[in-house]
């Protein structure tokens, strides 16, 4: 079997992390790593290193699907892996990833307060405010860390609600930034795809 | 000797993931350019473990051609 690395620990970041927004919703922020880094890596390396090997969430989905057998695994239908969905998925989630940056701004701006809840699958209001004291940072600040963190979570609960139907990872197979970052390889690395 | 199975992956379809690659015991799949995965035929023992944690489907075990 393969060697452990110190990297397949990282499935305990991505549940600290939901942890740490539980207390805090400032650690929001922080999320923001899972974000830039795969598209650095993609950029930079050309390559999908986040996704194969760092992504805490699809070895917490291979933890939880796999391991602990919380999976059916079950052939997922073809049409959650096809191009079309694929991209029309991660341009519903720039979208939804644009309005957050926009009620930022709204409320940086100060046309819009800030309110204390987060959004599960953007339309259930969850009230979450005792993870924030008011005015414990600039309220923008404040609302980001509460949009992200309901994208997180939402993103979490569909990766999970996958996983039981289907097979462990079937979350990856649409995920945003798994679509983005194979994009840019394959822009980056036309043509060398033969040669391999 | 050879396995009388290998696995090939549709290039197309494949979303890169690396749960194939992971799940490998002989390490022969390994993840082009971030575009798509792929098991070196000489490695590949037909096991199909692979084929199983695949979340996309797209991996399939082909007979090998008699030598």
């Amino acid at each position: 079997m393969n060697k452990k690395h110190w990297y397949d620990y990282l499935w305990i970041w991505s549940i600290a992390y939901f942890a740490l927004g539980f207390f805090n919703i400032l650690f929001a922020w922080l999320g923001m790593i899972d974000f830039i880094l795969p598209i650095l890596i993609a950029v930079i390396g050309g390559n999908k290193y986040f996704c194969n090997n760092l992504c805490g969430r699809g070895q917490l989905l291979n933890k939880l699907g796999t391991d602990c057998k919380c999976s059916r695994n079950k052939p997922a239908p073809r049409w959650l892996a096809s191009k079309g969905f694929r991209c029309g998925f991660l341009i519903f989630f720039l979208t939804m990833f644009g309005n957050i940056v926009f009620q930022t701004y709204l409320v940086g701006a100060g046309a819009e307060s800030l309110k204390e809840a987060i959004k599960l699958f953007w339309t259930i209001r969850v009230p979450w405010d005792w993870a924030y004291t008011a005015g414990t940072v600039s309220d923008w600040v404040a609302k980001f860390a509460f949009g992200f963190y309901s994208l997180m979570l939402t993103s979490t609960l569909i990766g999970l609600i996958m996983m039981v139907l289907y097979k462990p990872r079937t979350w990856c197979t649409f995920c945003p930034m798994g679509t983005m970052t194979q994009s840019i390889c394959k822009i980056k690395n036309r043509g060398k795809e033969e040669a391999a | 000797m050879a396995s009388k199975k290998y696995a090939e992956t549709d290039r197309d379809r494949c979303v890169a993931c690396g749960a194939c690659m992971k799940v490998c015991p002989k390490g022969a799949i390994t993840v082009r350019h971030g575009c798509y995965a792929a098991a070196d035929k000489k490695l590949c023992i037909g096991c199909g473990k692979c084929a199983k944690i695949c979340p996309a489907d797209c991996i399939i075990l082909k007979e090998r051609a008699e030598q």
